[in-house]
């Protein structure tokens, strides 16, 4: 699998901590390898809106990548909950469902940005490059794949 | 059976497939289900309901299941294994949702229900008002099947639209 540059926090170069949220499993393992690939630490993971809530307050993650359709309560609805009790919530959507009247409304509750699965590796590295921002570096890697700084 | 409805299914499972498998698929063969529909392999069926209603049936051999979960999990595993499963449904999620976001695109509304593993040998046939069309996919991974049945129900619609009165 294709290894990217690790991405960073800028603050204390420590490593980036998701969430991911989708009710298959193999859905979540399969992202999970992709933030490993990107050098970033799986923090915690759910499998519906409502854990998703609560996982993300225990855990108090970096960035979450969100699914939309869920049992119990849909990715939409959890975004809107997070981001009332923490404004500072980054997350992204990653669905296979792209309705514009889905990516609108996830938007409008506070999500920072839309991946369509299936996810091409390079798109969602640099979508979260893009959302991470000013609060995260790609660190350049030599090529016995070590971090350099 | 409207070709302007499947044809977002063909197009949508050949760039999933592409992605998934990094590997081109061909399409093998195209048929009609007339006896309902014996599964070949692991299998996942998505149901959907609005203007088109149907059922969507995924069905890989277990050769290509299984490549596509150890691949994208980064595990050897057999194709018992319930992971296996899970990647079917996955994969059929991405190929209905993909699917249903063009139709969508293009006027028609959808409500996709969550995809459920398929385990009986022989499903009913599709329903009366019903077609069902079974395409082969050929992968280096083995084979995949799609079956799509489904009605449109838009007309439906129309004839209990009030008519006027002149």
């Amino acid at each position: 699998m294709k290894q990217f540059e690790p991405l960073t926090r800028k603050s204390d170069a420590q490593r980036v901590r998701y969430l991911i949220v989708d009710d298959s499993v193999f859905a979540r393992k399969s992202l999970a390898r992709l933030i490993e690939s990107f050098g970033g630490e799986i923090a915690g993971e759910a499998s519906d809106g409502v854990s998703a809530i609560s996982e993300y307050a225990r855990t108090k993650p970096d960035l979450v990548l969100m699914d939309i359709t869920m049992p119990q309560m849909e990715g939409i609805e959890a975004v809107e909950r997070i981001v009332q009790a923490h404004p500072e919530a980054r997350i992204v959507m990653v669905s296979s469902v792209g309705y514009q009247d889905n990516i609108l409304a996830a938007l409008q509750k506070g999500a920072r940005h839309f991946v369509q699965k299936p996810v091409k590796p390079d798109a969602l590295y640099e979508i979260l490059r893009y959302v991470l921002n000013d609060d995260a570096l790609a660190s350049p890697v030599n090529a016995g794949g070590e971090v350099s700084r | 059976m409207r070709m302007d409805l499947i044809q977002p299914f063909i197009g949508s499972l050949d760039a999933v497939l592409a992605e998934m498998m990094q590997a081109p698929a061909t399409i093998a063969d195209l048929s009609m289900e007339e006896d309902g529909y014996r599964r070949k392999g692991t299998a996942a069926e998505i149901c959907f309901k609005g203007q088109v209603e149907g059922r969507v049936i995924l069905d890989m051999d277990p050769m290509a299941a299984t490549f596509v979960a150890s691949s994208l999990t980064g595990g050897e595993m057999d194709s018992s294994a319930p992971l296996v499963a899970e990647a079917v449904c996955e994969l059929a999620n991405m190929v209905i949702g993909n699917a249903v976001t063009q139709l969508n695109d293009r006027g028609f509304q959808f409500k996709v229900l969550p995809p459920s593993i398929l385990t009986a040998e022989q499903c009913d046939k599709a329903g009366q008002d019903s077609e069902a069309t079974i395409l082969c996919f050929e992968t280096p991974h083995g084979k995949v099947h799609l079956n799509i049945a489904m009605r449109y129900l838009a007309r439906r619609t129309r004839e209990r639209a009030p008519v006027a009165v002149a």
